[in-house]
């Protein structure tokens, strides 16, 4: 299992579009991987489950991965977050 | 983790109920945290019997407590509140509408206690906060997975993302059942056996379908296909059909699946191509209840069989 913590910047915080993108970067890997804001804890690889935890500017998140290809899911999708999904945005 | 519950959540509570509070003092003190479940009446300690007095709890006076305050001196009375409010009262609410004296509000207003009025009677207005109250201490987890009441029985279906929870759910639905929260299930364990699930309240009655997006099912379906929270009776896990895996084909023996320390019913149902999911699962909904009344399909057979077998033997 491999965790990390990340802060989200964005001030629009994660809506439906951040969230669909997201959604889809989880996709690719094989892991089960999860989102976890305080107590509530959603799957990563599903839009209505990440869009339920109402993430804003300022959240902290942790991203948790269990399985193959963890490190790597990890990695990409709290370097996502943390660049405010620019790099997807702007393709 | 320890939970806490400020004065403020109660006034602003989720369940909505309106608990007619009137505030009399300042605001402040509104943010303090609440840490006992349990309330007071506070009668013995207003009668000088200060041991025991829990004075951590949410103090409620009643008819009782102002009716006999009410014939005391007001020298009498200051004695008592200098020693009530030398410990750290947490909040005092008057029940029946009835208010304090003034020199109670001048000593709660010194002490930064807030002190409420509520038009409810005390066992009314008892049973909502503990009602409130409880919510909040109660232990929760959220799990991935759709809660839908079929026929009356709240179902959870759990399972990999893909499997079809959500499709399931959407033909259930369809058939005339109710969905709860669709993906993320907050569950509180409201009691040692009950288990209440509910959907986030900023994505309820929303599910996503694969092909389509996102569905709005109140305003599709109507307001007779969802409803806001449920109790959990059965716990259903697709799987992908894998042919190397047994499964259970006699239901004789009853598994459960374990949240929050409690035994649900649990059953696997193996999917693949041709199988119509929901009507498997609308029969375990039905088969749920016939066990709830004593009625257990699997084992009655069983019994049956044995009892025929039996004869059979004395008769040769």
């Amino acid at each position: 299992m491999k965790e990390k913590k990340v802060k989200v910047k964005s001030d629009a915080g994660v809506h439906a579009r951040p969230a669909s993108i997201l959604v889809r970067e989880a996709m690719k890997f094989p892991c089960d991987i999860y989102i976890i804001k305080g107590q509530m804890e959603a799957n990563g690889k599903s839009i209505m489950s990440v869009l339920g935890l109402a993430i804003t500017k300022g959240s902290s998140l942790i991203i948790r991965a269990n399985g193959e290809m963890e490190e790597e899911a990890v990695d990409r999708l709290s370097a996502l977050i943390e660049n405010d999904f620019a790099e997807l945005a702007s393709k | 983790m320890k939970k806490q519950l400020r004065i403020r959540d109660i006034l602003e509570n989720t369940q909505k109920i309106d608990l007619q509070l009137t505030l009399i003092t300042g605001r402040e003190g509104i943010d303090k945290a609440i840490t006992a479940i349990e309330i007071n009446r506070p009668g013995l300690t207003l009668a000088g019997f200060f041991d025991y007095f829990a004075y951590d709890r949410i103090q409620i006076f009643g008819l009782g407590e102002t009716a006999y305050i009410k014939q005391l001196s007001r020298e009498r009375r200051e004695e008592i509140y200098t020693k009530f409010f030398s410990y750290d009262i947490v909040c005092c609410v008057y029940t029946h509408n009835e208010y304090p004296d003034e020199v109670f509000i001048e000593y709660a207003k010194e002490h930064r206690v807030p002190t409420f009025v509520t038009q409810h009677p005390t066992t009314r207005f008892i049973s909502l906060l503990t009602h409130i109250v409880e919510a909040a201490f109660a232990e929760s987890v959220t799990i991935h997975g759709t809660l839908i009441d079929v026929f009356g029985i709240g179902i959870l279906l759990i399972g990999k993302s893909g499997v079809g929870k959500s499709e399931t759910a959407l033909e259930l639905i369809e058939r005339g059942h109710r969905l709860i929260a669709d993906d993320l299930v907050e569950i509180k364990k409201i009691d040692e056996s009950l288990l209440m699930g509910s959907g986030s309240e900023l994505i309820r009655h929303h599910m996503e379908i694969r092909g389509i997006g996102i569905l709005n099912v109140r305003d599709i379906f109507g307001i007779r296909s969802v409803r806001n929270r449920k109790r959990i009776e059965l716990v259903a896990e697709l799987q992908e059909w894998d042919a190397n895996t047994h499964y259970d084909r006699l239901g004789i023996e009853e598994q459960v699946y374990i949240i929050l320390d409690i035994e649900v019913p649990y059953i696997i149902v193996p999917v693949r191509p041709g199988r119509n999911i929901p009507i498997i699962i609308e029969t375990a909904a039905l088969n749920q209840r016939l066990k709830k009344m004593g009625v257990f399909s699997a084992q009655e057979l069983d019994k049956k069989i044995q009892e025929w077998i039996a004869r059979e033997n004395n008769n040769k």
